[in-house]
């Protein structure tokens, strides 16, 4: 039954990723292993809140977004120190035929990016952001977790938006643009 | 959604947001009331809030729904 539930999973998530045939199939039967594992250790803290798969899924489903993860490490298509804001006008859509009316926002973006974050928020904002690296996988570079990492974002893009409305470039929060 | 729209989106933080913790402690929850068609967004505002910023836990969620929807259960 995990198997079956891990092989759905990463067929689902397949035309997103850059893996296929077996390695997708061994992904996904390692990912059923280590639920089964997961789900032994933990069963004492089933409360019943749902149907018992659906909980037992809920390990299947985490741990094929680890091995995913871990697989994206492993095979990186960026390297993870790699910097390149040029692709930030992409990366959030803006028409380059209307450069002149978004240079001076990215500008800020990049200056609010050297000045007003940590340096590990920096490196977690540069990694997702710029390259574009899976959270799972920045999870494994850094030795962290899912929650640390979306944390460190979470307040890095809090900074940013605060340093961008207070210089004008950002609506603030009552209102929209 | 232009540009701009599209990074103050991104930049901008909900407060109600419970982080990925706490959402995926509750995800099998969600996933089946929600699969039911039950009121999630009110009854989780914080999960849902969580969800709609966070990539990967949205995926795990997408995900646990169509598992449920299977009806493999």
């Amino acid at each position: 039954m995990l198997v079956r539930i891990a092989l759905g999973e990463v067929r689902r998530r397949g035309p997103q990723l850059r893996i296929a045939g077996p390695e997708l199939d061994d992904l996904a039967y390692q990912a059923a292993a280590d639920a089964l594992v997961a789900i032994t250790g933990k069963i004492g803290q089933f409360r019943g809140e749902s149907l018992f798969t659906t909980w037992a899924y809920k390990f299947v489903l985490l741990n094929v977004s680890t091995k995913i993860g871990r697989h994206f490490w492993r095979n990186p298509t960026v390297p993870l120190a790699t910097e390149d804001w040029d692709r930030l006008p992409d990366r959030f859509g803006f028409d380059p035929a209307r450069e002149a009316e978004w240079r001076d926002l990215l500008a800020a973006l990049r200056r609010a990016v050297n000045e007003e974050l940590t340096p590990r928020q920096r490196r977690v904002f540069v990694a997702i952001v710029l390259n574009d690296v899976p959270l799972d996988t920045l999870v494994i570079e850094l030795a962290s977790n899912r929650n640390a990492i979306y944390k460190t974002l979470f307040d890095a893009r809090r900074k940013l938006r605060a340093a961008l409305v207070t210089h004008g470039y950002l609506p603030d929060e009552l209102s929209r643009r | 959604m232009d540009g701009w729209s599209e990074l103050d989106n991104f930049l901008r933080t909900d407060p109600r947001d419970v982080g990925c913790a706490e959402a995926l402690e509750m995800l099998h929850v969600y996933a089946e009331l929600s699969a039911a068609g039950g009121p999630v967004e009110q009854r989780y505002p914080g999960i849902a809030a969580h969800l709609r910023a966070c990539g990967p836990c949205n995926e795990d969620f997408e995900g646990l729904l169509a598992a449920v929807r299977s009806g493999s259960q």
